[in-house]
């Protein structure tokens, strides 16, 4: 391979959706509305050879994500690969399902890092927020399994109108858990989030108020516990530069072989992705249509165009100016410059002040609540 | 302002599981990998990090690196305290 000659900096991270399959329905999963079928998902030869790619390419972390990854059979064998490659393994889990027998073996691979969610901070509304009893109890033993192995450990709490009141708990959480490290990351209205959206969102001042608890903290833990915060971009001033830039940084691959140039891409009609079956990764980080789409500042429209920010935001995130706009190409919404940044707020605002917000939507046909656990077979 | 004291020359660094020094081969350089997080890593800080390895006090490793670049320990020592305690700040260096 000929370093040299790649027109655009190499990228730095990749995100394996191993798979779609989950045992948690959480309302705010930013997945596709169509989810990828088991069938479908790539065969371990062709993701053993993406890492190979991958560490060739000059990636550092690998995202073990999906769905569960620990669903797949072959996640111990994926896992090792990263650690003989130098890659920085980070298995993005429920902890429920397969994930809790199978982490010795992942610890013994070489895993780097574990990222576990949480829903909430009880058992009852964390499950019903999940869309599974137990799976609280669940975590908080995947979660001791994590420290008796001496693995590294973020917890990732997506915030919601459901719990945006225990920003605190989760803090406090993090720390009994012994994570190093804790996201707390509002709602992205993306894929199945965006369908539950007038569920979710918060009101302006609880969202105020989560910033200033996050903040405060902080301050006082710092070297105990390092706190990351994605904030709600519905209610923010500057759009968040999505994946770090549109084909800077990132690459995410999909269950079936998909490579976009974020997560949520494909819900962008017209761009053709290029997959892994096909393709190196080299060459699709370089060539692929859709990664030279909207790549660079040259597509930008105006406000972007003339920004000073053009190369911090890079226009902010296609799929929210798409979703909200019908047109992936325009600036997002997100931002305070945009003509249609208050509609966007006020939208937020209405849905956050009804006094009864609809129903959870679940993924799955007839999902009205939480399920029993023995409904959710591996 | 943090909560904790600051290093001194007795505290014994070392790198937390999840957190290492890689040599990244495209880039010709050293990164510190941490849990979503690459540290751009200077000449003189791999020297460092390459001599906290969980037993070395700070003194030792100023004295091993004044010895080898025949310069002050004090001062070498000094610019260690401050660099260890922005990395244990940040939560890649523990004592």
């Amino acid at each position: 391979m000929t370093i040299s000659r790649v027109p655009v900096p190499n990228p730095l991270g990749i995100l394996l959706e191993l798979t779609h399959r989950c045992p948690l329905h959480c309302p705010y999963c930013s997945n596709p509305l169509e989810l990828d079928k088991r069938s479908a998902e790539i065969d371990t030869a062709t993701v053993l050879r993406v890492l190979d790619e991958a560490a060739d390419l000059g990636i550092l972390h690998v995202h073990l994500s999906g769905g569960e990854p620990t669903a797949r059979r072959d996640i111990v064998e994926i896992t090792a690969k990263c650690a003989s490659t130098g890659l920085y393994s980070n298995l993005i889990t429920s902890g429920v399902g397969a994930a809790l027998a199978l982490l010795p073996a992942l610890a013994g691979a070489g895993l780097d890092h574990v990222q576990l969610s949480l829903q909430g901070t009880t058992p009852m509304q964390a499950d019903k927020i999940a869309g599974l009893k137990g799976s609280y109890d669940a975590k908080m033993k995947f979660a001791a399994e994590v420290d008796r192995l001496g693995l590294a450990l973020t917890v990732n709490a997506v915030i919601h109108r459901g719990n945006i009141g225990e920003v605190k708990g989760f803090i406090e959480k993090a720390i009994e858990l012994g994570a190093r490290r804790l996201e707390v990351a509002h709602t992205q209205y993306y894929g199945w989030a965006y369908k539950n959206r007038a569920a979710l969102m918060p009101a302006r001042p609880e969202v105020e108020q989560s910033i200033r608890i996050v903040e405060a903290a902080r301050e006082r833990l710092s070297g105990k516990l390092v706190i990351d915060m994605v904030v709600p971009d519905y209610y923010a001033q500057r759009p968040k530069a999505c994946a770090g830039g549109w084909g800077r940084k990132f690459m995410n691959v999909s269950p079936n072989g998909r490579v976009l140039p974020c997560h949520a891409a494909e819900s962008i009609p017209g761009l053709e992705f290029w997959r892994v079956q096909e393709h190196s990764l080299g060459d699709i980080w370089q060539n692929s249509p859709a990664f030279n789409a909207y790549r660079g500042t040259a597509w930008m429209p105006e406000p972007c165009q003339s920004c000073d920010r053009k190369e911090l935001d890079w226009g902010g995130c296609r799929c929210q100016a798409l979703a909200l706009l019908g047109d992936a190409s325009l600036t997002d919404p997100a931002c305070g410059k945009s003509p249609f940044h208050k509609r966007i707020e006020a939208l937020a605002a209405s849905e956050a002040a009804e006094t009864a917000p609809p129903d959870y939507i679940y993924r799955g046909p007839s999902q009205t609540a939480a399920r029993e656990p023995e409904d959710v077979l591996p | 302002m943090s909560a904790m004291n600051e290093l001194t020359a007795s505290a014994v660094p070392r790198l937390p599981r999840g957190v290492r020094l890689h040599f990244d081969k495209v880039r010709q350089a050293h990164v510190l990998l941490a849990p979503e997080r690459a540290f751009n890593i200077g000449d003189t800080a791999v020297m460092v990090l390459k001599l906290v390895d969980g037993s070395r006090t700070i003194a030792s490793i100023a004295a091993e690196l004044a010895a080898q670049f025949d310069v002050d320990p004090a001062v070498i020592e000094r610019d260690i305290i401050v660099m260890l305690g922005d990395l244990r700040g940040k939560r890649v260096v523990e004592t």
